[in-house]
């Protein structure tokens, strides 16, 4: 065809999305670190992203009765604003190819809480052909919360213990992820047969 | 209106003309009928246009491996009556093919598509049937055809979390309450 030029090209993947792999940002040292991690710890926004049943735990959080925002905890509409993923729950195949592109969006430092029995090891649904059974295989994990659902109180307790973790230094599970990171794409691509993204894309 | 007096006339006119059996009545509200392969369509279309079965409620299959055969459910639904027909089909399970009716049912397309990716039935002419519905890059055998071993996949796949054992609740409850009586029984 001779009007190619009139007609924009499609942006290439290497144009749209970061080639690079994640870094691993070594944590300040003493007292400024220490401001960092009490800001992080209480500004948890999480992503609403729900991923499965236990999503429908999250919303009386933010209602009257739990009211989550008096903690730092309020829900944030894409991953590049966010600093926790809850996994609310069981993860299809589907869902976790969607799960990882999301968490890889995400903004240093960045915090994983697996909600329900299903992220700890495929509860009810542990022998599905479709269903993860452990999350921490696939992303990194702070905080499991036990339960087939857990009420708002053992998310609201979840959230504290992450909080707990912040403070003390020990969220640096981002920079687990950059360190593992050939161990968590063998494991995403053993079950993400279609893999039409790029290996980190944010 | 005496519906069962209608539904008798239905079913004695799809007997005659498309050769319907095995009549099964559930209740006054759900019937049952099998249908040979061949005229399902014809009867389809029958039943919705003529017989006021216009709802395709659900589209589904059956596995029975043991008669190396497939068993395809039209569930239908008359309005007017308030009556479900399910429309049963036996097709064969090695060369699983069935006439398509997104012609009949636009929605048929859907319940098509999930059931060539679920039980590998082929509907040709089917719209979009080859892309992925529920599973996104399936290399498998289709996961709900009954000769898949679904545990022996999961185990092989998702990295089982070790130490899930089951206890005898019997057992288990004698020997923590009177430790000292389980070795007598």
């Amino acid at each position: 065809m001779t009007n190619d030029e009139a007609v924009p090209a499609a942006f290439t993947d290497e144009e749209l999305f970061c080639q690079e792999r994640p870094q691993v940002r070594e944590p300040l040292k003493g007292f400024f670190e220490k401001f960092l991690n009490w800001a992080r710890a209480n500004s948890l926004w999480f992503l609403g992203f729900g991923t499965g049943c236990g999503a429908v735990e999250l919303r009386p959080l933010l209602t009257a009765r739990y009211d989550v925002f008096r903690y730092g905890i309020q829900p944030r509409p894409t991953p590049r604003q966010s600093s926790v993923f809850i996994i609310g729950g069981y993860a299809s195949v589907k869902t976790i190819k969607r799960i990882v592109r999301s968490y890889e969006q995400m903004q240093n430092p960045k915090f994983v809480i697996g909600l329900g029995s299903c992220t700890i090891n495929g509860g009810m649904y542990w022998d599905s052909y479709n269903t993860i059974n452990r999350l921490d295989h696939y992303i990194p994990v702070d905080v499991y919360i036990a339960g087939c659902m857990p009420r708002p109180e053992a998310i609201i307790a979840g959230f504290m213990k992450l909080k707990q973790l912040i403070k003390e230094g020990r969220g640096e599970n981002a920079n687990k992820y950059a360190r593992d990171f050939d161990w968590y794409k063998a494991n995403q691509k053993k079950i993400i047969k279609d893999w039409n993204m790029p290996d980190y894309n944010w | 209106m005496n519906t069962g007096d209608d539904m008798q006339s239905t079913i004695d006119t799809i007997s005659t003309i498309f050769g319907v059996s095995e009549v099964r009545k559930r209740n006054d509200l759900l019937y049952f009928v099998t249908a040979p392969k061949k005229m399902l369509p014809s009867l389809l279309l029958h039943l919705r246009d003529r017989e006021r079965f216009t709802h395709l409620v659900f589209f589904t299959a059956v596995d029975y491996i043991e008669n190396g055969q497939f068993q395809l459910t039209y569930m239908l639904h008359n309005y007017s009556t308030g009556i479900n027909l399910a429309v049963l089909v036996f097709i064969d399970r090695d060369n699983a093919e069935m006439e398509s009716i997104h012609t009949l049912w636009k929605q048929a397309r859907v319940f098509q598509q999930e059931l060539r990716e679920m039980f590998g039935i082929t509907f040709p002419g089917s719209p979009r049937i080859e892309e992925d519905f529920a599973l996104e890059g399936w290399q498998n055998m289709p996961p709900m055809r009954r000769d898949f071993n679904t545990r022996e996949y999961a185990e092989a796949t998702f990295f089982p979390r070790p130490g899930r054992t089951s206890e005898n609740p019997r057992e288990y409850m004698k020997k923590k309450l009177y430790p000292d009586e389980a070795h007598n029984v």
